[in-house]
């Protein structure tokens, strides 16, 4: 059997202290296969998000662990976690977190820039996911000028620049009309299917998580084994 | 990210955010522009008083008196001792020198370090004329190493067999001369009343014209030839039997260490002699600057105390406005190390500009300033240029203003640069 791309084992996380205590996630075992498609499905609140964090090792976890292709995370050095952030994963954040003072084609080469690329093929690659994502006339365009739309594939475009294995993308069309909607769900599972790129995606909608090759339903911080809510 | 990238961006970032960046620069700008005009007003006053006291003397000699033996406060008449000459005048009233014969001498000059010996006389010159016109009150003295500040004409030179004399600027209107460069050459009479009361008349030639200087006496120095014409004149109807003393004396040495001149000081004092050097004598002058620049300088280092909080408040904003972007930075695999330095290269960039802009201006104005205070209020005191930037001092200031700046932004990055990706993210 194939070792998982990413792992987890007992994951718990704990936010403030004292009366304010709460148990974001309690105790979430899950594997990922490389190339698989996985929809986070549950409530406002349940964790999702939290998870996602943790999967992206952009968090410290409360207790328990994750493990990339079979390595805990806890052992890997500064470097090599800063390489896997960079080279490994792209995450689309809920809010974005767009530099609105600067131009979209700046927003979307930051992670290439970071990898220490040039700026001729900083400026190409960037070029060719705004392409993608058809968002090239506006690659001069302050970001903070955008519409939410815009802003939704404009951040899914800085994910992708890098050509990162793992994509995360926290709730990528909660923003979008039903058209736009659709040509960012079908970039994303064409990246799925024809790249080879590992999805995992937070989702509300039963119609798009329908669409992935496994759910997991996620309930007040633990994993459940069906959609309760559809179910009744 | 490549080095070259991380100080693009951080110039890029320092001029994104206009208001901030202008007012930490501005912060930076007092801070630097206070610094170096209290620097280049220290600067200014210590060249001016350097260029004053080698107008006065050579700093590698000593002027030699026979110790006042005892003559402390209350001690009282001392007890008449025939072997010792007095000589009465100058001082204060009541107020005795004992004078140096020839034998002083040599035991001065035998002092180990003591490479040459020459006696003082009091010159008793009475009036100075020119041309017939009026006469004036003149007070002479030799020239022992002093580098008089020339407004018109050459030095003396000492080798020389002709009579010359450097005359104070404040003499040439008053013996009828249009001008400095007019009196460069000519000849003035001398009057100098001999041993019997009789006035005698020496000439010499006016070699140059000392510009007004602050620790000047207000006399003239005359050269070795004329010197010794005067000394002759003077001791005309001397009794043949009287042999010649003489109120001081100056000792040369070899340029010596502190240790060394003060060891020449204590055997000088052992054998009964008070040896000053300049330092010595305008001892309590220099004192008095130096508190001066002291005082300066403290309120300069309370100035970049201030300016320090502004660079420190203002840089500190800007890592709270940027949290998030550190945290998107840290998402995408920025590592801490490179945070940091992008946010000191920006904090480096930042404190250049503003030092750079503030000494700049400091030595623009201080320099305009300078010149017209020169030509005005301070121009009876020549050669001062109450502020002057030397090269040094400022890149001194420069690259301080810039640490502070530095430490002040680096310090909040330092904290930012550590959190969890998502911490930062967070940050509201
Ligand atoms: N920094 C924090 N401090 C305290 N509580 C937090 C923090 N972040 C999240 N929480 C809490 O943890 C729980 C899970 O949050 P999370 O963001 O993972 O939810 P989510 O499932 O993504 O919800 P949504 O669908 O609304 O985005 C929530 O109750 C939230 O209030
Ligand atoms: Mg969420």
């Amino acid at each position: 059997m194939p070792v998982p791309i990413l792992s987890t084992r007992d994951l718990t996380k704990t936010y403030g202290r004292g009366p304010d205590r709460f148990d974001a996630l309690r105790g979430v075992s899950l594997e990922i296969d490389r190339g698989d498609s996985v929809a986070i499905v549950g409530k406002s609140g349940s964790g999702k998000s939290t998870l996602m964090h943790l999967l992206a090792l952009l968090d410290t976890p409360g207790g328990g662990s994750v493990h990339v292709e079979g390595t805990d995370a806890r052992s890997l050095s500064g470097r090599r976690l800063n390489a896997l952030r960079n080279q490994m994963f792209g995450f689309v954040f809920q809010q974005f977190f767009l530099n609105h003072a600067t131009t979209v084609l700046d927003n979307v080469v930051l992670p290439l820039k970071i990898a220490g690329m040039g700026a001729r093929e900083r400026r190409a690659r960037g070029m060719a996911v705004l392409e993608q994502l058809e968002l090239a006339d506006k690659a001069r365009n302050k970001a903070g000028n955008l519409s939410g739309g815009q802003k939704q594939r404009v951040v899914i475009a800085r994910a992708l620049a890098n050509n990162p294995r793992v994509l995360f993308a926290d709730e990528p069309t909660g923003n979008l009309d039903s058209a736009t909607g659709r040509i960012v769900e079908d970039i994303l599972f064409d990246l799925n299917q024809n790249h080879g790129i590992t999805l995992i995606t937070v989702t509300h909608d039963h119609d798009l998580a329908a669409r992935f090759n496994r759910r997991v339903y996620i309930r007040d911080g633990q994993l459940i084994t069906t959609d309760e809510e559809h179910a009744a | 990210m490549k080095p070259l990238e991380t100080l693009k961006t951080a110039i890029t970032n320092s001029f994104r955010s206009k208001l901030r960046t202008t007012l930490t620069v501005l912060a930076i700008f007092v801070g630097a522009f206070t610094l170096t005009i209290t620097n280049g007003l220290g600067t200014g006053i210590s060249n001016y008083i350097d260029s004053q006291v080698a107008a006065v003397g050579a700093s590698n000699a000593f002027t030699v008196t026979r110790a006042d033996t005892g003559s402390g406060l209350g001690s009282g008449p001392q007890k008449y001792d025939p072997n010792t000459r007095v000589l009465a005048g100058g001082g204060r009233p009541g107020s005795t020198q004992v004078a140096l014969t020839q034998a002083d001498l040599d035991k001065i000059g035998a002092v180990p370090g003591i490479t040459g010996v020459s006696p003082v006389t009091r010159l008793n010159t009475a009036y100075i004329q020119w041309n017939n016109q009026d006469k004036y009150q003149l007070s002479v003295s030799v020239l022992a190493g002093a580098q008089p500040q020339l407004d018109a004409g050459q030095n003396l030179d000492d080798g020389s067999p002709a009579p010359q004399i450097i005359l104070p600027s404040s003499y040439v209107a008053p013996l009828g001369f249009s001008d400095s460069a007019q009196a460069v050459g000519q000849d003035v009479t001398i009057g100098i009343p001999d041993a019997t009361g009789t006035m005698r008349t020496v000439t010499a030639r006016i070699n140059g014209i000392e510009q007004s200087a602050l620790l000047s006496s207000g006399g003239a120095f005359i050269n070795k030839a004329l010197s010794t014409a005067l000394t002759q004149a003077q001791a005309t109807g001397t009794p043949a039997t009287s042999a010649p003393v003489y109120t001081a004396a100056t000792a040369t040495f070899a340029p010596s260490s502190e240790s060394q001149i003060s060891g020449m000081k204590s055997q000088l004092s052992g054998a009964g002699y008070t040896a000053q050097t300049l330092d010595d004598r305008i001892g309590t002058v220099k004192t008095v600057i130096n508190g001066i620049i002291g005082v300066l300088d403290a309120f300069a280092v309370i100035a970049l105390v201030a300016a320090g909080f502004g660079i420190v408040n203002t840089l500190l904003m800007s890592v709270q406005e940027r949290t998030r972007e550190i945290g998107l930075m840290k998402a995408m695999g920025m590592g801490s190390g490179s945070v940091f330095a992008l946010f000191s290269a920006e904090a480096a960039f930042i404190g250049l500009l503003g030092s750079l802009i503030g000494s700049g201006a400091a030595i623009a104005l201080g320099t305009v300033v300078s010149h017209a205070l020169a030509r005005g209020p301070l121009s009876d005191l020549a050669g001062l240029q109450i502020l002057s930037f030397a090269p040094g001092p400022v890149a001194v200031v420069i690259v301080l203003v810039m640490a502070i700046a530095f430490i002040a932004g680096t310090l909040p990055a330092w904290r930012a640069a550590r959190q969890n990706p998502i911490d930062s993210l967070r940050y509201e």
